[in-house]
């Protein structure tokens, strides 16, 4: 926790922080997720910068107490600007000794730990494979601890209301959630309102989870807290003025896409399968119907994008969503769509591989397979979004690319951008330029396959067009009338030509800049994806240090932006951090000739902060030497 | 432009594209494309609104020869690409050509899903029983013994009945003919009008690699006696002379061959079709030593396409007119000033 200098003049009946980093742990169970959103809510309402990071299993109910069947929420508040949920956290809820054994490690040395005593009986010390109590062995000494038995104070807060002891013991949460709102000062409306509204039809139950959030608020107003544990207050940030709203990166995609098409003036036929984490998605699109949405929960994968493919050949924008192991599935369509160059997009939320890999962790090591996974040449274009609330804006530039273009667009998200939130200016729709589609219904002198001379892109000619009937498929076509050919100098032609086509698009791209620093100095670090607001703020601290970095950020994959080999040959040295073995650097090493270094982190874990500033200020020590 | 022009009357021309057709001389094929081109003009269709989509094999180059829209898509997935099409235009005349490796191996799981979600579409399987254009292994619709180059001591594996597989699926139509039959029009009539998915198998003929593995079904002598027609509400009757019919075995409860006139047998015994009749359609899928032709199976369901549609419109009723700027505030929002 970092203590402003400001409070300490100020004597308060609170300490005033300027950030914080909290993490819920507990069993899959026992509600972490619901009590990190309400906690979320609660202190975006409080005027804090804020960013959270969702942690759960696989499993949907792991068996309980068990470390595996932990789940855990973070977030990350501030009275200032923040990109990241957090390196290490200050604060740690840890709701059985399964949450603790699997958190203590990254708790910070003198953090604050909340137990709940009440799950720390024999058997559940048995199953996180604790031999001694914790409690009791001073292996904690290095935090200050919190210790409660909050099973049993939730119980006598709800006595009376007449649950039974299952339903009681499941208050807990709120009873926690209480109890932090007290310590660092948030209001309780906004979660009591969703609890009227959740539990609408059992009142009961809304009533004894209200009754333990308050019961929680009032022992830490009343209780004697143990020395060095005190009540906090983390002031407003200064955010752009505007209105605001939490959004996770698979709820702005679905808004993105939507706003995208509406842009364009398109209906959207969304086909998808689902898979973890991009099943979201289809969720949220489902629930949009009225705005000219129609989704498809397929039979595969593969059905998925073909019809979607089906839908753009109709003149719907067509549109997929998926994980990894559904891109694989996916890359012969994906190429179909190459070769009759039909609009399509393809968002791959990533998550770990290869195979099923990691499901519910984080990782960017698709972008191999969305640059250069299908047989064949087969280029499309690749965008990537950097936070939650940038999927929006790259969801609206993938449709604009894929209909002016008339190609597939991979639009890359991860797991952490998907689930993670942040507050988010909510865009003004007036400031985008739409971009109507024209549909071809002249018949004279058309041809499927004869093209715009700027773009390249071939004309979009919907079935129900009288004049216009034409056949396209995966065979390969003679350019311009569109018949198959088998002829050698024209595939070598098309193939030429698909990929101009690609390049071209570049042009359309914001010419490549550094994010933050200078356009030259002594080491560039260049990311994408995710990983965005943790290079970010390394790189800030880094300068303040005095190093002479710069950040570069890369939301177009490919093809990738003009005047990128120049910048990259300003520097002494470039690093690419990535979560994955090296994809990024690998290909810009092969396109600018540049040495550029790989940093890989491949744990299903974003990058810490921390980790960051020292592989950077080891490599540049290094160099000095 | 007078307000009502008279509808252009499509003749088998309009429907046939300019490119020169490339199957083997001999192939079945030809005989189903131009009864197809045929047929389409004389049952109200416009090219403009008709799409023919394919998958991967000799049967899916089908599209290519027709002067409507095509999609020759990728092996197996033409009926996705299909239902996909539908739901953007569910206006459109979409015929699904697919044989019997696209349909029923590499894309079995989407002919299942397209018929059992009753997408209005027809489906043309031609079953010529081999993969013709790999060059001749055996297809899951090959029967047991059939030697071929990825089988020399004969293939192993049990062979699928299309149509019992599309009864299985849900399928609301289903169909079969063959290549050369002149009453292909009737049963591609019978599967346009139909609400939902209509099935059609069609016995083909593949002169290079299998030929004449359905002589004893289509051959002009060998034909009528194994060629049974079915007509709904009329007795299954077939036979040189008609003089055979199928009879409900009392002791197996299945269908038996018998001849009218012996053993006692009269016209009373025939078992008369009835096309919504499941459970004998499914006994009709394949019987020994005759071939049920003609529609099977017809009951029409829900059809996916219009339900997903009604299902927009009532959320339009429901929610009112998109409007995004409420979207994007729907939940919690705060101001920052």
């Amino acid at each position: 926790m970092e203590t402003s200098a400001a409070s300490r003049a100020q004597p308060s009946p609170r300490e005033t922080l300027d950030s914080v980093v909290i993490r819920f742990a507990g069993d899959s169970g026992d509600g972490m997720q619901l009590t990190g959103s309400q906690f979320t809510t609660a202190t975006a309402d409080a005027g804090n910068d804020l960013a959270t990071f969702p942690d759960f299993p696989a499993e949907i109910r792991a068996p309980a107490g068990t470390t595996y069947g932990v789940s855990g929420f973070q977030i990350h508040l501030a009275a200032h600007d923040i990109r990241t949920p957090g390196d290490a956290p200050d604060v740690l809820v840890a709701m059985n000794p399964a949450a603790l054994k699997v958190n203590t490690k990254v708790l910070k040395p003198g953090g604050l730990l909340v137990v709940n005593t009440g799950a720390f009986g024999k058997n559940n010390l048995a199953k996180a494979g604790y031999d001694v109590n914790p409690l009791e062995d001073g292996s904690l000494d290095r935090f200050r601890v919190l210790a409660l038995d909050i099973t049993k104070l939730t119980l006598q807060s709800v006595k009376g209301i007449g649950l039974g002891s299952k339903e009681a013991n499941r208050c807990k949460n709120m009873w926690t959630l209480g109890l932090m709102y007290w310590l660092f000062g948030r209001e309780r409306q906004s979660t009591i309102e969703w609890l009227h509204r959740k539990f609408a039809k059992r009142p009961l139950l809304a009533q004894a989870n209200i009754a333990a959030l308050n019961a929680g608020h009032i022992y830490g107003e009343n209780a004697e807290l143990p020395h060095g544990i005190g009540a906090y207050r983390v002031p407003a940030a200064k955010l752009e003025p505007g209105e605001y709203r939490n959004v996770s990166g698979n709820q702005a995609t679905a808004w993105g896409l939507v706003t995208g098409a509406r842009l364009a003036n398109l209906e959207i036929m969304y086909g998808s399968y689902p898979i973890t984490p991009a099943s979201n998605l289809l969720h949220d699109l489902s629930r949009l119907k009225h705005y000219g949405v129609t989704t498809f929960q397929a039979e595969d994968e593969i059905a998925a994008v073909a019809a979607a493919i089906g839908a753009s050949f109709g003149g719907s924008l067509g549109v997929t969503g998926t994980s990894g192991p559904g891109v694989a599935l996916k890359s012969e369509a994906i190429g179909l769509a190459i070769s009759t160059e039909l609009p399509l997009i393809v968002v791959d939320v990533q998550r770990g591989g290869p195979s099923t890999g990691l499901p519910t962790k984080t990782e960017q090591s698709d972008l191999f397979q969305a640059v250069l996974g299908r047989n064949g040449d087969a280029p499309l274009v690749v965008l990537a979004a950097a936070t939650p609330g940038d999927c929006f804006y790259m969801a609206v530039e993938a449709v604009r690319v894929a209909v002016k273009y008339m190609t597939p667009v991979m639009l890359l998200t991860d797991g952490y951008l998907a689930n993670g939130a942040e507050p988010w200016k909510i865009p003004d729709l007036e400031s985008f330029t739409p971009f109507p589609v024209s549909f071809r219904n002249d018949p004279e002198g058309f041809h499927p396959f004869i093209r715009d001379k700027e773009t390249l892109a071939r004309p979009w000619a919907t079935p129900g067009t009288p004049g216009l009937e034409h056949r396209i498929g995966g065979l390969e076509k003679q350019e311009g009338v569109g018949h198959i050919s088998y002829d050698p100098d024209n595939h070598h032609m098309m193939t030429k030509i698909r990929a101009a086509k690609i390049d071209r698009v570049a042009k359309d791209f914001p010419t490549a800049s550094v994010d933050q620093g200078d356009a030259r100095g002594d080491m560039l670090v260049v990311g994408w994806g995710s990983t965005y607001g943790a290079i970010s703020q390394s790189v800030r601290t880094l300068r303040e240090q005095g190093r002479k970095v710069s950040h570069l950020h890369l939301r177009n994959i490919w093809p990738l932006p003009e005047g990128l080999g120049e910048l990259l040959r300003s520097f002494g040295s470039v690093l690419v951090p990535e979560l994955n073995n090296g994809q990024l650097v690998k290909l810009l090493r092969s396109e600018y000739l540049v040495d550029a270094e790989s940093l890989t982190k491949i744990a299903g874990q974003p990058f810490r902060i921390s980790e960051l500033v020292e592989a950077v200020q080891e490599r540049l020590n290094r160099s000095l030497q | 432009m007078s307000p009502n022009p008279p509808k252009k009357q499509y003749a088998r021309k309009d429907f046939s594209s300019d490119q020169e057709v490339r199957w083997c001389p001999g192939c079945g094929d030809y005989a189903i494309l131009a009864a197809v081109q045929r047929t389409l003009p004389s049952l109200g269709a416009t090219p403009e609104n008709t799409v023919f989509i394919s998958g991967i094999g000799c049967s899916s180059r089908f599209p290519y020869y027709m002067n409507t829209y095509g999609f020759h898509t990728i092996h197996g997935r033409a009926p996705a690409v299909a239902t996909g099409l539908k739901l953007a235009n569910p206006d459109l005349d979409v015929w699904v050509i697919t044989g019997d490796g696209d349909g029923l191996s590499i894309g079995g799981n989407h002919l299942l899903h397209v018929l059992r979600r009753n997408v209005n579409l027809q489906i043309m399987l031609f079953n010529n029983q081999i993969y013709g254009l790999t060059k001749g292994q055996y297809s899951p619709t090959s029967q047991v013994g059939k030697v071929s180059p990825s089988s020399p001591l004969g293939s192993v594996d049990q062979p699928v009945v299309p149509t019992r597989f599309a009864l299985g699926a849900g399928a609301t139509f289903v169909a079969r003919s063959y290549d050369i039959s002149k009453r292909l029009p009737e049963a591609l009539s019978a599967a346009r009008t139909h609400d939902g998915a209509a099935f059609i198998e069609i016995l083909q003929n593949c002169p290079v690699f299998n030929d004449g593995v359905f002589d004893l079904i289509t051959g002009r002598k060998t034909g009528p006696a194994h060629q049974l027609w079915l007509a709904h509400g009329q007795p299954m009757r077939f036979g040189t002379d008609g003089e055979k019919g199928l009879r409900m075995s009392p002791d197996s409860l299945t269908l038996e061959i018998v001849t009218v006139g012996e053993n006692g047998i009269t016209e009373d015994d025939i078992v008369v079709h009835d096309e919504t009749n499941h459970s004998l359609a499914w006994m009709l899928t394949d019987l020994p030593g005759v071939v049920a032709l003609g529609v099977l199976y017809r009951e029409p369901g829900p059809v996916y396409d219009e339900s997903v549609g009604k299902q927009r419109a009532l959320a339009e009723e429901r929610f009112g007119a998109p409007d995004l700027e409420a979207l994007l505030r729907q939940g919690h929002t705060w101001t920052v000033t």
